[in-house]
């Protein structure tokens, strides 16, 4: 353990924490992620990228003599003195099985698959829990009007961490919802990037056939001066900077 | 008065016949508004058992949408919309201890003491407008055309909220204001079956036969509808009404401010007749009142 | 002040003041005119009519009125209670009853079950009516 090696000049000040009723002693400065590990724990679930993005340590807690529900990522979330808390590695959520390819570009698909979406009681608890700060209430009231772009663009954030239905009245899988809705948005509404698909069709064609089979045979310090030598958009240049060479970039 | 239009979840999508031309039909006789940009669903139903607060959120928060973008007024179309917000709005100005314990609930909004008022779409061509200056305004008469006026059950129950009393007949004002002739009709205030449609669709069936029966035995060219729910219960799904009952036969729906809009003399396209079915687009065109159906 | 002896079993007495507790109306005000059931567009398709199923409360009988369906029939017209003679919020009354079941976490209808091209075809506020209505 860390703190085994560490003087006392240099340790952390400890604060007292509860982990599923049970009072240990952490330093302050560590996430709960940490802490937990810290007290003895180890995580082989409700644990993914530590790094705020992938949703899997969705945690709840509360605060002493505070009524309210805080929840956060366990990885991001630093404790506090009296935090009580407990991890949700995977709250049931209805999540219903469609072909993509068939699915129809609309609203409607989200009505079929989740009908229980029409139980929303707007009590905002969802977006309360939210630890990404995501309008929950906004993109389940888009989805309800059918508006899917709107859906899509307000639930961008989600991790897909499930605290939204852990709380929901209605009993909805929110997320899930937005997760179509994003699909549909991604890859039936939203305008193609033709310029994409004109690069893929320019790779095939060979267009950079040579330069990839020169620099397969150069040396780590030739493809470094490569590299470095590129032309590269300044730091801080101007809207209307534009490459001088395309290097076979139409 | 500062007026936000609440357009509800149906309006934007299944309902586009409804607002599309409301609105514009408001642009046409200079009635300033303006959408409210942020809002969720009503909740369409009110809430009646008196323990129960968390059903009175949902409406409750669109009226503290409106107070913040400014509005006095909250105009709505939808009928089922306007009484949930109407009856939430008067719990919320009525009783204190639940006005109180909303505003803790919602704690991250802005508290509501019942600053907006309700009115609906209606109300707002008679008192804003009138029929006389409508009356005027019109510039393609309805001329002929025997309409019945059904209101459902949600405009005019219960007495709280009702948009007009019996006797005042607002939506026969409506009609003859715009040329047109309201039919009597016996079933003009009863209820299409709501949302028995879905749960017992029989039931929900043989209540609408009950109204087209009754718009049939009016002589009426024309349904007029307010609600979406009526539209579906006895337009959308009028075939199918008529299939299963003896003795009926189809009449042509449309939403009261369709006819605004024709009556207006707005582009008919803006009027979406198209989505009521090819019997509303052919009856309009045989009338003279538009030129031709829109694709 | 003798007390009247009362017909009702102190049980059902608990009932009726649950009905009570959660509509806010008297179900003794009702005379048992039967405007109401007059003028349910409903009625047809409950066990027995609105004025019955009033009757019955007033005994706070209410696992019969649970049983001829009356609260999953009602469309929430509110009809009769624009012609009660004794103003009694009847709607109010049988939300009441249907609150009773909703409350033990009983649906009354399955909302997967509802045909998928209903759930495309069908306006928004008729799926939110019904979810609020008739599922807990």
């Amino acid at each position: 353990m860390d703190t085994a090696t560490l003087t006392e000049e240099v340790a952390a000040k400890t604060i007292p924490i509860y982990i599923m009723g049970k009072r240990y002693e952490v330093p302050e400065t560590l996430t709960i992620m940490k802490a937990m590990e810290h007290s003895g724990y180890q995580y082989i679930r409700g644990c993914g990228c530590r790094g705020g993005i992938c949703g899997a340590c969705a945690t709840v807690y509360r605060k002493a003599g505070d009524y309210k529900i805080y929840t956060g990522l366990a990885c991001q979330t630093v404790v506090e003195p009296e935090m009580y808390l407990t991890q949700i590695p995977f709250y049931p959520a209805n999540r219903a099985s469609y072909d993509f390819e068939s699915a129809k570009p609309t609203a409607e698909t989200i009505y079929e698959l989740y009908p229980e979406l029409f139980r929303c009681v707007a009590c905002n608890s969802c977006t309360k829990v939210c630890p990404m700060d995501v309008e929950v209430l906004d993109y389940i009231s888009a989805l309800k009007r059918g508006d899917i772009t709107a859906a899509a663009e307000i639930s961008f954030d989600c991790i897909q961490c499930g605290l939204c239905a852990s709380r929901c009245m209605g009993e909805m899988a929110q997320y899930h919802m937005a997760q179509v809705a994003r699909r549909i948005q991604g890859g039936k509404i939203a305008p193609k990037a033709e310029h994409l698909e004109k690069m893929c069709g320019d790779i095939d064609a060979g267009t950079f056939t040579d330069v990839l089979e020169a620099a397969k045979v150069m040396t780590e310090d030739e493809l470094k001066k490569v590299y470095t030598e590129r032309e590269m958009e300044p730091h801080m240049g101007a809207d209307e900077w534009a490459p001088a060479s395309n290097h076979g970039l139409a | 008065m500062k007026l936000g239009y609440y357009p509800g979840c149906t309006l934007k999508t299944k309902a586009a016949n409804l607002e599309k031309a409301a609105m514009a039909s408001l642009d046409h006789l200079g009635v300033e508004y303006k959408e409210l940009s942020r809002w969720n669903c009503c909740g369409a139903v009110f809430s009646l058992t008196d323990d129960d607060l968390i059903h009175q959120v949902a409406p409750v928060r669109n009226l503290i949408r409106a107070a913040q973008e400014g509005c006095d007024t909250v105009v709505t179309i939808c009928s089922q919309c306007y009484n949930t917000l109407a009856r939430a709005n008067k719990l919320v100005r009525d009783d204190e201890e639940k006005r109180d314990t909303l505003n803790r609930f919602m704690d991250e909004e802005p508290d509501y003491n019942g600053e907006v008022e309700v009115v609906h779409y209606l109300s707002l061509l008679r008192d804003q407008v009138g029929w006389e200056k409508l009356r005027e305004a019109v510039t393609n008469p309805l001329d002929g055309l025997k309409v019945a006026p059904f209101y459902g059950c949600t405009l005019v129950r219960p007495e709280e909220v009702a948009i007009d009393a019996v006797d005042q007949e607002i939506l026969e004002g409506f009609i003859a204001a715009l040329g047109a002739d309201p039919a009597a009709f016996s079933a003009a205030r009863e209820c299409c079956g709501s949302y028995q449609m879905i749960a017992h669709p029989e039931e929900g069936m043989n209540r609408a036969a009950k109204v087209i029966g009754a718009a049939n035995r009016s002589e009426a060219d024309a349904l007029i509808l307010s609600c979406p729910m009526c539209e579906y219960n006895l337009g959308t799904r009028q075939g199918d009404v008529v299939a299963a009952h003896d003795g009926l036969s189809q009449v042509p729906t449309y939403y009261f401010t369709q006819l605004l809009g024709v009556a207006l003399g707005l582009d008919p396209e803006l009027c979406r007749l198209d989505l009521n079915g090819p019997a509303a687009q052919e009856l309009f065109v045989d009338k003279n009142f538009i030129a031709a159906a829109t694709v | 002040m003798a007390s009247i002896p009362s017909p009702i079993h102190p049980e059902n007495l608990k009932a009726v003041n649950k009905i009570a507790e959660l509509s806010g109306q008297n179900v003794h005000e009702c005379m048992q005119c039967g405007t109401c059931s007059a003028v349910c567009p409903m009625v047809e398709s409950m066990g027995f009519t609105t004025r019955m199923g009033i009757h019955y409360l007033q005994f706070g009988e209410i696992e019969p009125v649970i049983k001829a369906q009356i609260g999953e029939y009602c469309a929430s017209c509110h009809t009769c209670v624009v012609r009660c003679p004794r103003g009694i919020d009847v709607p109010k009354v049988f939300e009441a009853v249907r609150q009773l079941v909703l409350r033990t976490n009983t649906d009354l209808i399955k909302p997967q079950e509802i045909p998928k091209d209903t759930m495309a075809e069908a306006p928004q506020i008729a799926f939110v009516s019904t979810f609020r209505k008739l599922t807990s």
